[in-house]
Order: structure tokens, then sequence, then C-alpha cells
């Protein structure tokens, strides 16, 4: 629309331009078009109006489906339900744990009156760097002595992952990761918007419940040259299955003789086995050859740290002057992200590494925690077999870690939230960090009803002027039911659902 | 045929790079993979904090980043902010949130920005998440933007925060400038600004500083604010406001929230990031607040949980504990009243200053003009300073901070004031 008074910005003040603007838009040209008068401009300035928004067009975005079950989980009003969804350490009691040495770093923290808020370097932390690197590399590795070994302090595991991916796409050539089937869902969320294409490598095997070595040494051998692959150093997540030490010494060799790079998500260390150094074990043969390699650490489960977000990623390079040259390029990476890493959980960190008493103190801790899971292991076990349940449930005690693959499908999942209020991911994965020596009952007598099919869905047709069913069906179905009952030798596995359809 | 030949030369040197990738993996004394790697150039605002404690002069002066200090020069933890972590310790769980932050934090925090009693409150219309302070607001909001407007630019006024084109490349948004310094009046160059709002294509995407322009200093007064805000709603352009430093602006939090006031009247449908890094000293826990104005509550549900889904493969969820500092604070009216006493404290103290850096200069008898230091406003004082200039200053008198010219007021104080006015009157009185 042209406007009728030829309107210089440098012309009068600011109020003769406000009225000038107004005025035209209360006399409009007659050159103005219907279409530009219909626009919803109100003649005063200070007015409501009513706009479009930008993003109108947004649709709701997925439940992430691991948080979502605790959220689900959050939502179920019976008395009796477990959560057996996110990978969060729960007491026998069921509730979440401070660790006592965590408690007693923050005191610490808090009563420093000299300690200051102020922003950490890009990098983080230098001493929680330093101790982060010795936990996983070790204390005497010469990686780390010879400086060859650059470490940021990033978000727990995810910020760990999603640096490195980003550091990799835009420095190093061959911009393909491999991760396992299956992995945590979010690696294969984070990994493209870092900018890598993702593959998969062969991992589980449903028949066995245990690692399908045979595919992934045969899926690694074909990936290209220099492709990255992504390694869970300990407690595989979500099945719980590790190589052995001598599988993981066959995957060095091939993956050095491939030129693969290797990635390492480190989330679980110490929380495997209850050793810190048994856990690093892979971690650190791929170091002990010479060659390079990127891993991603997290406190969340190990230090019981989780919404502090505590994580570091370090990258084990050929000499200090490459370490220094890549540590520059991941500040690029981390400042426009979110500046610098917050400061608090990496204060208690490093608290804790720093001291010899604390970190004594921490390794105990951590071994109770780790027993507890396998001790659930062992009753979850038990519990099966003592019901008869059919298959192999050996694959409970022979997984480690946090987690373990059911084996059971999604529609055997869902009936078990349904009937049982046991929340988990559709997967079959279960947290045994949330199962106590009283819940492990339950649980058992949830998986045996789901893997027995002790479930008989009646569908009743209903006519919309009531209850349809004829009185013969009526009578059939009720002996159906006094049939089943006295068939099954425990009537309480045996669930009739009646369902309503309209 | 010679398009054949390019491919098999380009083939061949494939084949030679990935040969040499497996020769490298095999033998220890190969070279590594990052060996193409350049060494990165360093930020060039934090690169001065560390150039500052390298130097070994006890006179020196660090004018360099935007974080506030006392007049002894020492860092400040607010007594507030102790306050609410001596509660806080060994109090709380140290479970994940939620992927969107902790809720009652982010209440409050949209609080402050809207006012304790929007009706966009009351209606649900705000799509809010926690950040990773201002940086993590920017770019969560820049990612959003890319997703679910992928052909938007934004509108970046010149100069800015240096972090905010390196935020916007990176979520792989184009930039586009907007005059906004004057560099003659060191003051706004309000008539090209407009120019530069008219003249963009409707509905663009702007970004604004809501107070305190970072590095400036320089800001919109409120009747230039009502027209800019105007010009937007003609254009049907979409206002970013990035505010770092509500409350430490003029010393009142209503006050500085004004711009973002004056849009939401105008019923722009706005973006914010909200940071508590400087307001409330929270700079190394991280805290900050990413909100959408929207349509309705329906809309506002979609696009926050859209937000999570950026966040989730960036960091999975939010730090707690400065969330949590966050929520004690605000939560408690007392402790809310002395927080916004202290808040008032570090903008009294910085305007003082001002005052006194202006009066130094005019005492030495500066031939210049130093009018802009007390008109400007918040942290940073565009000097007019050349990098040669400053250079001289940082070599001569070791006195740090970056090139552009921006000095941090909260660096100086009574002690500083007098040195720093001298150095810059050397620098600068044969301009």
């Amino acid at each position: 629309m042209r406007s009728q008074t030829d309107h210089t910005p440098s012309v009068g003040s600011v109020t003769d331009r406000r009225l000038s603007c107004l005025l035209r838009h209360l006399h409009p040209s007659p050159s103005s078009s219907a279409m530009e008068s219909d626009r919803t401009i109100s003649a005063l300035p200070t007015s409501s109006f009513g706009s479009d928004s930008v993003f109108a067009h947004v649709v709701q975005g997925p439940e992430d489906a691991i948080l979502g079950v605790t959220v689900a989980f959050n939502k179920d009003p019976s008395p009796i339900k477990l959560n057996l969804g996110v990978g969060a350490y729960r007491t026998e009691e069921g509730k979440p744990l401070v660790l006592n040495v965590v408690r007693k770093a923050e005191q610490l923290l808090v009563n420093d009156k000299s300690r200051v808020k102020e922003y950490l370097p890009i990098v983080g932390l230098a001493d929680f760097n330093k101790l982060s690197a010795k936990v996983i590399f070790g204390a005497d590795s010469p990686a780390i002595q010879e400086n060859r070994v650059t470490t940021v302090q990033c978000l727990s595991g995810t910020g760990s992952l999603r640096v490195g991916g980003e550091f990799l796409a835009r420095n190093y050539p061959q911009r393909t990761i491999y991760i396992p089937q299956p992995t945590w869902g979010n690696h294969a969320k984070l990994f493209p918007l870092a900018g890598l294409s993702v593959k998969t490598y062969r991992y589980y095997d449903p028949p066995t419940r245990g690692l399908n070595f045979q595919g992934l040494l045969e899926d690694l051998s074909s990936a290209p040259l220099g492709a990255i692959v992504l390694l869970h150093a300990c407690a595989h997540n979500p099945t719980g299955v590790d190589p052995t030490i001598e599988q993981w010494e066959q995957i060095r060799q091939l993956m050095r003789s491939k030129g693969l790079l290797p990635f390492f998500d480190s989330a679980y260390q110490g929380f495997a086995s209850g050793s810190l150094d048994a856990d690093a074990q892979p971690v650190r043969m791929f170091v002990a050859d010479g060659g390079e390699c990127l891993v991603a650490q997290s406190y969340a489960k190990n230090m019981g740290l989780y919404g502090e977000r505590v994580g570091a990623l370090s990258i084990v390079c050929k000499s200090a002057d490459v370490a220094i040259r890549v540590e520059s390029q991941l500040k690029l990476v981390i400042r426009p992200m979110y500046s610098n890493p917050p400061i608090h959980g990496a204060s208690i960190v490093a608290t804790i590494l720093k001291d010899r008493n604390m970190f004594d103190e921490w390794t105990v801790e951590l071994k109770a925690m780790a027993d507890r899971i396998i001790s659930m292991r062992q009753q979850l076990f038990e519990a099966l077999r003592a019901r008869g349940t059919p298959g192999d449930w050996s694959h409970i005690i022979k997984q480690i870690g946090m987690f373990t693959f059911t084996g059971l499908n999604s529609e055997q999942v869902a009936f078990m939230t349904r009937e049982y209020h046991i929340y988990m991911t559709s997967d079959g994965r279960i947290s045994m960090a949330g199962l106590s020596s009283k819940t492990v009952p339950h649980l058992a007598d949830a998986i045996h009803a789901a893997v027995t099919g002790h479930l008989i869905a009646i569908k009743i047709a209903m006519s919309s002027n009531g209850i349809g069913l004829k009185l013969k069906q009526y009578y059939k179905l009720l002996l159906l039911l006094l049939l089943m009952e006295s068939t099954f030798q425990d009537p309480s596995t045996c669930r009739v659902t009646i369902l309503r359809l309209q | 045929m010679a398009a054949r030949t390019a491919l098999s030369d380009s083939r061949r040197q494939v084949v030679k790079t990935m040969i040499s990738f497996g020769a490298r993996s095999m033998s220890s004394s190969s070279s590594s993979w990052w060996r193409s790697v350049e060494p990165a150039a360093k930020d060039p605002i934090l690169g001065v904090t560390e150039a500052f404690l390298a130097d070994p002069t006890p006179t020196k002066v660090n004018v360099g980043v935007g974080a506030y200090r006392d007049d002894n020069g020492k860092p400040v933890v607010l007594e507030c902010v102790r306050e609410a972590e001596r509660r806080i310790a060994g109090n709380k769980n140290m479970e994940y949130l939620p992927m969107g932050g902790s809720l009652k934090m982010i209440e409050e925090t949209v609080k402050l920005a809207y006012g304790e009693d929007s009706d966009l409150i009351k209606d649900k219309r705000i799509a809010a998440v926690q950040a990773l302070s201002g940086t993590g607001a920017c770019r969560l909001f820049a990612d959003f933007q890319k997703r679910f407007s992928p052909d938007s630019q934004i509108f970046i006024p010149v100069p800015t925060w240096s972090n905010h084109h390196n935020i916007w490349r990176d979520a792989h948004v184009p930039q586009r400038p907007y005059h906004y310094y004057h560099p003659q009046s060191r003051g706004l160059d309000f008539s090209a600004l407009m120019d530069d709002i008219k003249n963009a294509p409707s509905g663009s995407f702007f970004l604004l500083h809501a107070c305190a322009h970072n590095p400036t200093g320089v800001d919109p007064t409120e009747e230039q604010w009502r027209e800019i805000s105007y010009q937007f709603k003609v254009k049907g352009h979409f206002a970013f406001f990035d505010m770092a430093y509500q409350g430490f602006a003029s010393g009142d939090t209503v006050r500085d929230a004004k711009s973002i006031r004056i849009f939401l009247e105008d019923g722009h449908l706005i973006g914010c990031a909200q940071s508590y890094a400087k307001n409330m000293g929270l700079y190394g826990q991280r805290v900050g607040c990413l909100s959408v104005v929207c349509e309705d509550e329906k809309q506002a549900i979609a696009v926050k949980s859209q937000l999570q889904q950026l966040a989730r493969p960036m960091y999975s969820n939010p730090p707690v504990h400065g969330a949590l500092i966050v929520s004690t604070i605000l939560d408690d009216p007392d402790l809310k009243k002395l927080w916004l006493k202290e808040v008032k404290g570090m903008a009294d103290r910085i305007i003082g200053m001002r005052t006194a850096l202006r009066e130094n200069l005019e005492k030495l008898g500066s031939p210049l003009s130093w009018e802009h230091i007390t008109k400007q406003i918040g942290m940073f004082c565009f000097s007019g300073m050349t990098p040669e200039q400053v250079d001289r200053l940082t070599s001569e008198f070791h006195i740090y901070l970056t090139r552009n010219g921006r000095i941090s007021m909260a660096g100086i104080t009574t002690g500083n004031v007098g040195y720093l006015a001298n150095a810059i009157h050397e620098v600068t009185k044969s301009t």
C-alpha cells in the first residue's frame, strides 16, 4: 500500500512520526486495496490484536518412551504399583538414594564460605576433569601421563555423547556412527541431531537372550573404514548383555584392523560388577593399545547424581599437541549450546574423588548398590523358577547392570501394566533397581501370568438397547469359566477380563 | 569420459585416505585421526578472563567478562542464595527433573517476565521450559525455530553479544543484521532501526534485548519501544526477547521488563529467554527459562512438548540444583524481598560506578564526551574505544576488556576507577 504522505524517517519528532503513522491507517489512500484495509490493524496501537501464532502448526510431540513411563506411573492411582521404567536406583524401601558421601560433600561445599558460583570455564571444572579421566582410564594410565587425553565436563552422559557427536561431525571425515541393536533410545535421536548418520550393528540375540557375537563381528567387519562405533563400556542398556573379556579383545582387534573409531558410552562404571576397575576394563584395553577413542562418562547412577547432570567427555589422542587442538574445538561446540557446564554436581564429584577417605567411602556405597541389584536378579530368577514359569530365565542372572531384557513382548508388557500396574518400557526392559525383596513376588506373578497367557478376554457384544447377550451364550460363558478355574492349580493366576464393545 | 576420470580420481583419493586411516590405527607411531584439526580461535569474551588470570601484574584490572564484583572486586554470593542453599542441602534427593525442568521454578520465573497477574499465565498460554541459563534458552529457541519455521531467518542487532551469532549459526538459522548502535552518538540509531524493521520481509524473526543491551548498554526509551512494537504488528514480525539482566539494569524488575510488557499489551505472541546468572548471581549453576506465548492452552502444551523433544537429545533434563535455589527464594516472600533488595544493591553500585568513571574522566580534562557512560544502562558500557586503544590499555596498563571497547562496569571499584579513568584518558586523549 503506497502511503499518501511521503514519510521520511528523519522528519519530525517521535510523536510526529507516530501520529503520521496512525493517520495513514485512519485515512487510507484511495489506491489502497480492499485487502489492505481488511488487515486487522486497529487505530489504537496498544489494543490487543488477534494475531496468529507463527507456531500454530506445531503438533504435540510424542512422549519420551522412557520418561513417559514414569509419567504414566505417577498418574496410576492403584496402591500396588511398581515403577520399573527409568533407570534410577531405589533402595529396598523403594526410595531414591542420596549417597552418604555425597551428602557429606554437599555439606562441605555449603559450609565453605569461600565458594562462589562464578562461571566455570567452557570445559568445566579442571579438577573434576582430571579426576574423572583417572576414574575411567586408571590413575596410572600412560595416556593421561603423556597428556594425550582431553577431558571436558558435560551434562551427564547425554551431554557428553551430544558434544562428542557434534565434534566428530565437524572434525572427522567419516560421519557414520554404528550403534548396537538394541540400544538406549536417545542414542538414535541425539547422533543425527549432532550431524552424524546412524547405522546399526547386530548385538542382542533374542533366542539366547545373550550376545549375537557372530553378527556383531560380521557387521563391524563390513563397516566402512574409519566409521565410528558406539560401544557400551559395561552393563549394556537395555539388554544387560555384555561381551566377555575375550570377546572384547576380539572386538578390539577387529576394530583396530578396520580403522574403526571407538566411542564408549560409560554410564554404569562400578554399578555393574561393583568394581570401578573391573567395569572399566574394556575401555582400558582400547587405550592400552595406543589407539584413539572417545569416552562419555556419567555420574548419574554410580554417584546417584542424576538431576545434577554431571558427566565428562574424554578424547584419547595420539599426542599431547593434538589433544590441545581437539579441546579448543570442543569449546566451539559447547559455547553455543550452553556456554559452560553447571558447577554444583561437578564440585561434589571433585570433592569426593580428591579425598582418599571419601573416595573409598564412595566405592563401598557403590558396591552396596551393585550388590543389591545382583541380589534382586537372583531373587527374581528363583521366584520364576518356583512358579514354574515356562522358559529359560537364566538370562536374568547372566545379564548385568541395572537393566534386564526380559524377552517379554509389547503385548505382554501392556498386560502387566494393565493387570498388575507394573510400569516398564514396551521393549520388555525392566530396571532391577526398582525392585525390592517385597515386590519381587508381585513381579514374578505378573511375568508368570503374562507368559502363560492366563488371560481370558471375553467380548460381550452390547446392543444399544442394553445387554444383547442371549441367555444360552451366557450359560456357555459361565461353564467355560468354571472349567478353567478347576483346571489351574493356582486360581489366582487366572484372570478373566470382560471387555465391552459398543 | 572426463566425468568418469574425475570420479575415479576422487574415488582413488578416498581409498588412499581410507588406507592411511587403517595404517594409522594399526601402528602406534602413526598419526592421529585429528591431525588436521586446527586450533580454534579463542572465545573473544571468555578469552579475556583467561588472559587476565595469566597476568602477574598486581594492579591489573578485569573489566572483561560480565560477572558482578563488589566494591572490593570480589565475586558475590547473594545472602538469599546462601540461605536457600542452607535450606536445600541435605534435604533434597537428586532425582531427574522432568525434561522441561522444575515446574515450580518455571512458574515463578514466568511471573517475573510476564507479570504476577498476567492473563497469559492464567489462561495457560505460555509454553515454558527450564533451560541452561540464557545461552541454553536461546539455543533451544533457535533449534525450535529451525525445526518449525525452517525457512525463517533471525534478525540480530548490530552489535550484539558475540555468542548470539554462534547460537543461531549452530542451529543452522541464517542471520541478518539490523541497525542498532549509533557510534557517533554512542546511542541508539533509532531511525535506521525502524527502517530495518519496515524493510524486513513480513513475519520476520527478530532478536531483541529486553533491557541493558549487551554490549552497548544502549536501550530504546519506552516511547521508542512502543513504536517498535507497533511496527512489529504492522509487519507481523516475531519478537524474541533475550532478557539476561532483569532487575540488574534499573534495580527494578518490573521496570526492566517494560519492553516485554509493551509487546504483550499489543498482543504480540513473543518468545523470551530469561537468565538468573547475573540477577541472582547463579552464573555457574546455569539456570534460565525459555518461554513462548501461544494462542491457547492446547498450543502451549504442544509447543512445550516439542521444546522437550529438543532438550532430550541435548542433555536429557536440566540441572536441579540451581532451579531449586531459584524456586526456594521466589517461593518464600521474605527471601524474595531480600533478593529484590540485593539486586537493587548491585544495580545501584553499578550506576554509582558509571557516575564515578564519567566524573573522573571529565576531571582529567578529556576532550571527548563521556556522557554515554551514564546514559547507557546495565552491566556494560560501550566506551567507543578502538581495538588499537583497547590493545594499549591491556599492554600498557594491564586492563582487560574485549576489543570492541566494551567495559564491564561490574569490574570497576572505588579502588580502581581512578586508575581506569587515567588509563582511558591516556589512550584516548589524542583522538
